[in-house]
């Protein structure tokens, strides 16, 4: 392992460890059994299958979310629409699924196609908007979120509300929704599509040409361009692909188990997780997975806690934002990576003495 | 329906809605100006809106609560600064640790300190006055609109003057102006880029803090969770479209309080769903954005084609 790589690692986990660190240190100030809650936190999710298939059930659109993201960021491309294409993912899944009768089994798939289409359109109007007028896609994405959802909003309470449920669709069909793989849990096939998308997402940023030019136009746009790649090419491409995958993984959230109902009438946030997973996974979807099993541990700690105790779920939120300020700190540890790069120089030297004598 | 439009109501309104939006657009362009995009607004504003309303219920003096508040939002400021400008952290990603930070904590805050999940209604805080000018609040119709806003608006508006004389008629303005405009420049005619980049950031911190505590002191009396709902987003916006200029970016303002004070008319009055018109001040960004980068690069290409 080079030692860059390796500073990396031991980077990661310091920062873990010391968000975890003072997080345990607000929950000790502000809790009354601190060491209760702490141990649930870390072992919660542990103690039974229920708990831990609820982790592996979180871990599913986090890695959709965040492998759109790696992939949009990959090229430098500050898309944060995947929130929003997301949300119009389930959106679209739902419709489909309630309003297309289709065979069992072709159900899922049309649902599934659809909302990837409507994420990769959607995630595409920043990126239309910076290549028509040069909008900033940062500011544009911002804004398209809450556009997804009202427009969520109205199609459920206008299309395809229930109107025995309040504000939830009529139930989504089993015909379409998608199978439970392990008895006893909602751990469902999403897993399967979700690792699947991972390997692709990997597959295409480093093996392909096309994702060759990606990462090199994120690296370093001017020269991407004089090597004769078209970067307009790459800024839609980075944000089409990152939005089907993150309306992909709206569409198996709302097809899944766990949802009876398209009832979202908030945004749920995965887009801006997706942002904790690509810090950590260090822009390659290969490793969203582990970085998602993370959070999505630590989220499931966090709720068993939270039940059980009287620490608040919000503390895990701090977390994260303590994780990513130190992951994404380039200089934090720079003072201990100097010694090490000498360290290697001077062992290098030594050794071509040697060699010489 | 065109009655409610023509009425001291409907500026007050949008008044309303455009005071938070101003201050962080303000807020916004100082920063962009010294050449950096502060994402952290939405955070600095939630944390200013929380902490507008502990700390004037703990001083029980309006005054000193608001000064610790917008002390509060210059020191995220300070903090967001020394990630980007010591730590290298990317702006962007450290906005968005901040802001995630600000939702898990203001939650955290408020209960440690009152025991309320979401929403401080027990908090006896205090709220910025109503302004009544005198003389003025007489004249027919106008008196209405220019007298009577709450404190903090006058406030936002003598802030679009006062930011713009900063940023164009003082040395510290040009500055920051030029280290945005090109910091290898500056640097070489010895301006620190760093301790100007760490200025503006405060600087912005506070008049987001501003912003956020209207929301919680001024537009509601009270803190609730996640109540700047994106404004810290649109005001990024509004900035963008404004050119990053304060004149630019009160006009904006006016234009989203419009937008805003418009959709809550049309949900009493006319038969389009609620759902759709809450799209229309974010459209109307959106929109406006576009339109507003798009002259912004036929002049640049024109310039080009000239040269």
């Amino acid at each position: 392992m080079s030692s860059s790589k390796k500073l990396d690692i031991i980077r990661m986990v310091l920062a873990i460890a010391i968000a975890l660190g003072i997080s345990f240190l607000i929950i000790v100030l502000t809790s009354k059994e601190p060491v209760v809650a702490i141990v649930k936190l870390l072992t919660g999710p542990l103690t039974s299958k229920r708990s831990f298939a609820n982790v592996i059930e979180a871990m599913i659109p986090l890695i959709f979310t965040g492998t759109g993201v790696c992939i949009m960021f990959s090229a430098k491309q500050t898309n944060l629409a995947g929130e929003g294409a997301f949300h119009l993912g389930g959106l679209v899944a739902a419709v489909v699924a309630l309003k297309l009768v289709l065979p069992a089994g072709l159900s899922p798939v049309v649902a599934l196609i659809c909302a990837a289409a409507a994420g990769a359109l959607f995630t595409a109007i920043p990126a239309v908007m910076k290549i028509k007028t040069g909008s900033p896609v940062l500011v544009s994405s911002l804004l398209i979120n809450y556009l997804a959802l009202y427009f969520g909003n109205y199609i459920l309470n206008y299309v395809i509300r229930d109107p025995s449920s309040g504000t939830a669709s009529y139930p989504i069909p089993d015909a379409a929704s998608l199978p439970v793989l392990v008895s006893g849990t909602r751990v469902h096939a999403g897993i399967i599509i979700a690792l699947a998308v991972a390997v692709c997402g990997y597959l295409f940023l480093y093996k392909t040409k096309l994702g060759y030019e990606l990462r090199l136009t994120g690296q370093n746009e001017a020269f991407a361009q004089y090597s004769g790649i078209s970067i307009v090419k790459v800024i839609l491409v980075s944000q089409l692909i990152g939005g089907c995958v993150a309306g992909l993984g709206g569409g198996v959230e709302l097809l899944s188990p766990i949802y009876a109902r398209f009832t979202w009438a908030s945004l749920l946030g995965y887009g801006w997780d997706a942002i904790i997973i690509c810090t950590l996974s260090k822009k390659n979807p290969l490793y969203t997975p582990l970085a998602a099993f993370f959070l999505a541990y630590l989220r499931t700690g966090a709720s068993i806690m939270a039940r059980s105790t009287d620490v608040t779920l919000e503390i895990i939120q701090i977390t994260q934002g303590i994780i990513i300020l130190l992951v994404v700190a380039e200089q934090f540890l720079s003072g201990y990576r100097q010694k090490m790069i000498a360290k290697e120089a001077k062992a290098a030297l030594k050794e071509q003495e040697a060699s010489l004598t | 329906m065109m009655q409610t439009i023509i009425s001291a109501d409907f500026i007050n309104a949008i008044l309303r809605a455009a005071t938070p939006i101003l201050f962080a657009a303000l807020a916004s362009a100082i920063a962009q100006k010294s050449g950096i995009v502060n994402m952290a607004l939405e955070g600095i504003m939630l944390f200013a809106a929380l902490f507008g309303v502990i700390f004037t219920a703990l001083t029980g003096n309006f005054w000193l609560g608001f000064l610790l508040t917008i002390i509060t939002g210059g020191f995220i400021g300070l903090v967001l600064a020394f990630f980007i400008l010591d730590l290298k952290t990317d702006a962007i990603l450290a906005a968005i640790a901040i802001n995630l930070i600000a939702t898990g904590a203001t939650v955290l805050i408020l209960l440690a300190y009152s025991g309320e999940r979401g929403a401080s209604s027990s908090v006896s805080s205090i709220a910025a006055p109503q302004v009544i000018l005198p003389v003025l609040d007489k004249l027919p119709v106008v008196g209405k609109v220019i007298s009577g806003q709450n404190l903090l608006t006058y406030v936002a508006l003598a802030a679009v003057v006062v930011v713009h004389l900063f940023l164009y008629k003082t040395p510290l303005g040009l500055k920051i102006r030029s280290v945005g405009e090109n910091k290898d420049a500056a640097e070489s005619v010895g301006i620190s880029s760093k301790k100007v980049q760490y200025i503006a950031l405060v600087i912005s911190g506070v008049l987001a803090s501003f912003g956020g505590f209207f929301l919680s002191g001024g537009y509601m009396n009270m803190f609730t969770k996640d109540m700047t709902a994106g404004r810290g987003f649109i005001a990024l916006a509004a900035s963008a479209m404004g050119g990053n200029t304060p004149i630019g970016g009160f006009l904006v303002s006016l234009l989203f309080g419009t937008a805003q004070a418009l959709a809550n008319v049309m949900q009493m009055f006319s038969g389009i769903p609620y759902e759709l018109i809450q799209m229309l001040p974010y459209l109307t960004s959106l929109v406006g954005l576009g339109i507003y980068s798009y002259s912004k690069m036929r002049k640049a290409m024109k310039l080009e084609n000239r040269s």
